[in-house]
């Protein structure tokens, strides 16, 4: 498969008054064409930043990105410059963010917002754009397009507000469109209409997704393979039957016995006891030792190697590694 | 929207009302006449003074007749220069007063929303220090400080500009400059905070994920959402400073309005006192007004009536 994007041991850092945090340490990944990679985990993982890096949109100073590459149509996305990255940004790669309230600006018009995008990019006319973005939002199911064009955001419901910003987002025809929690901010049936909006989208455009969520179910429905992030790092990836059906991670396994079902009893939901790691001082070894259950003795002192399941899956534990499996047979 | 504005009409014309009548009897209220002099006139003439500016009659018979007086656009004439009308003062001192102000205005907003951009976008670089700098002294240095200043340094000491009056374009440099430091302080500090917070706001984010040049997203999508707190004070500010200041009229000699308020007062000159304040507040009454209509065209979502918002 095309790899469209590649994203190789990146480390991004925060300063603060309180010191520096690493927020991302070490990141890799590739991206394939027409795929949706979901990236999954708690809030402060680092997700949210990954994906920010890869657009360059972190503010720089306080972040700082201190290694790492970001392959993109044979370029390092983070040595390029300003004008060079204005051109990526909106025509080649594009972003999706949470609040469709917010995300759109409440005194310009949405045509106007999907045009300008566009023409940012392309020279055409401002019919050319105008007829584009009317195409735009038909694909995203808006009816009346002519009209809705001259509307302002707060003339739309958050779940039509949320099929603007995706129609914003596709204007250019990226490569990649990357989506931050884009269900996040609506009501369960409005997901469901955007994750299958996402699903046509992708059948048509081929685009390749990166969706940053928290919501395995919405990971369920639309992710082609997931990666599971905690505390900067991405602790097991691998196709979506893989992580759910067999997932290797203690991490991994953790939430998705925390994701409430219908079908449960009550009780059964098990909650991964303590909190995440201290991201000023992150521990030398796994980061996920202090709450693992099977934990052991090398679990605090290296970090894991990266172990292949398969050729797709991968995972970062110990209870992979064949002195292991001795141990814990029971696992 | 003609309702709306016929509805507005009459709320405007209420406040007037309230205005001058609250200022009349305060006014009346206050001691002292107009003709307390310190050496003791005959009591005729004193008496014949008083009949010819109707001040001899029941109060609330004056205040019917001033109003009668007002709606056909007469202010009555002024007791302490006699022979003029208060039509005429103003007539003579508003159009002066006017045209520095304007001048001072248009002055104070461009520098002040170009300063307080710039201060924005550093934000926390020598840039934004410097700005906030010179906005701070903008505000505590007091006007007529500022005007001597100026007239020491650029007519005195390096005699560029005219020390004083108001006759050539050159005339009104220093006086301008002098009445604007304040506004232009105000105006930079609210548009450097309402920057910095619309500078946060997810759109902003948006329009760089579009890949849009930093120039236009400052001027497309954030200036225009800073500005609303901006347009707020200006109606005030504006309708003030148009009117003419006091001080800075007497330094430079300018024949405004500005010295009628202050003047009006001491000498309880009644039919001045009221006309500056009815002008005032009609004027103010207005610039509020005009604010509103602004609100409307910087915002789509603030709509001035029902109809338009459905």
């Amino acid at each position: 498969m095309e790899k469209i994007l590649q994203v190789k041991d990146l480390h991004v850092s925060f300063s603060t008054y309180g010191g520096e945090v690493k927020a991302v340490r070490g990141v890799t990944f590739d991206l394939h064409k027409g795929e949706t990679l979901a990236i999954v985990g708690e809030s402060g993982c680092g997700k949210s930043v990954t994906s920010q890096t890869i657009m360059r949109l972190i503010p720089e100073p306080p972040g700082r990105i201190t290694g790492g590459e970001i392959i993109f149509k044979n370029k390092d996305v983070i040595k390029l410059k300003e004008p060079e990255l204005r051109k990526i940004r909106g025509a080649n790669i594009s972003m999706i963010f949470q609040d469709p309230i917010t995300a759109l600006n409440p005194t310009i018009t949405i045509g106007e917002q999907i045009m300008e995008g566009i023409r940012q990019h392309k020279k055409i006319t401002r019919e050319e754009a105008k007829q584009k973005a009317i195409e735009m939002l038909m694909l995203v199911g808006i009816p009346n397009p002519e009209i809705r064009l001259k509307q302002y955001p707060h003339q739309f419901s958050g779940g039509m507000r949320q099929r603007i910003v995706i129609a914003m987002a596709l204007v250019c025809e990226p490569d990649v469109l990357i989506a931050d929690e884009p269900t996040t901010a609506l009501d369960v049936t409005i997901q469901a209409q955007i994750l299958e909006l996402f699903r046509e989208i992708q059948k048509k455009t081929e685009v390749s997704i990166i969706l940053i969520t928290h919501d395995l179910g919405v990971v369920a429905q639309v992710a082609d393979r997931i990666a599971v992030m905690y505390a900067g790092k991405i602790v097991e990836l691998g196709t979506r039957r893989e992580i759910f059906y067999k997932p290797k991670h203690p991490y991994t396994k953790g939430l998705l016995q925390s994701v409430p079902r219908l079908d449960m009893e009550k009780g059964d939901l098990i909650p991964i006891p303590g909190t995440p790691p201290d991201l000023f001082s992150p521990p030398v070894g796994c980061a996920f030792a202090a709450r693992c259950p099977y934990v052991m003795e090398v679990c605090d002192r290296v970090y894991p190697f990266k172990t292949y399941i398969s050729t797709q899956h991968h995972v970062d534990c110990w209870l992979q590694d064949d002195r292991a499996k001795r141990l814990v047979s029971t696992y | 929207m003609n309702t709306y504005f016929i509805k507005r009409f009459v709320a405007m014309i209420i406040t007037l009302w309230l205005i001058i009548t609250g200022t009349f009897f305060l006014m009346h209220t206050v001691p002292g006449s107009p003709f307390d002099e310190e050496r003791t006139t005959n009591e005729t003439i004193q008496k014949n003074r008083e009949a010819y500016y109707q001040l001899d009659k029941p109060l609330i018979l004056q205040y019917g007749n001033y109003l009668a007086a007002l709606v056909q656009g007469d202010l009555g004439p002024s007791i302490k220069k006699p022979g003029q009308t208060v039509n005429d003062l103003l007539g003579r001192g508003f159009p002066i007063s006017f045209e520095l102000g304007l001048f001072t205005l248009i002055l104070a907003i461009i520098s002040g929303i170009i300063l307080g951009v710039v201060a924005a976008l550093r934000h926390n670089g020598w840039i934004d220090y410097l700005a906030m700098s010179i906005a701070v002294l903008g505000i505590s240095i007091p006007n007529f400080v500022m005007a001597t200043v100026l007239i020491q340094q650029l007519a005195v000491n390096i005699p560029i500009f005219p020390v004083a009056t108001w006759s050539s374009p050159k005339h009104m440099v220093l006086p301008i400059l002098a009445l604007a430091t304040g506004p232009m302080a105000i105006i930079a500090r609210l548009t450097r905070t309402s920057m910095l917070e619309v500078l946060t706001q997810d759109y902003i984010k948006t329009a760089k994920a579009k890949g849009l040049s930093p120039v236009k997203i400052v001027f497309k999508h954030a200036l225009r959402n800073a500005l609303l707190p901006v347009v707020t004070v200006l109606g005030s500010l504006a309708a003030s400073i148009l009117t003419g200041t006091f001080v800075i009229e007497k330094i430079f000699a300018i024949p405004g309005m500005g010295k009628y308020f202050v003047d009006s007062i001491n000498s309880r000159d009644y039919s001045v006192i009221m006309g500056t304040t009815v002008f005032y507040s009609a004027l103010l009454i207005l610039m509020l007004f005009l604010v509103d209509l602004t609100y409307g065209l910087l915002d789509p979502r603030i709509k001035l009536h029902k109809k338009e918002a459905e």
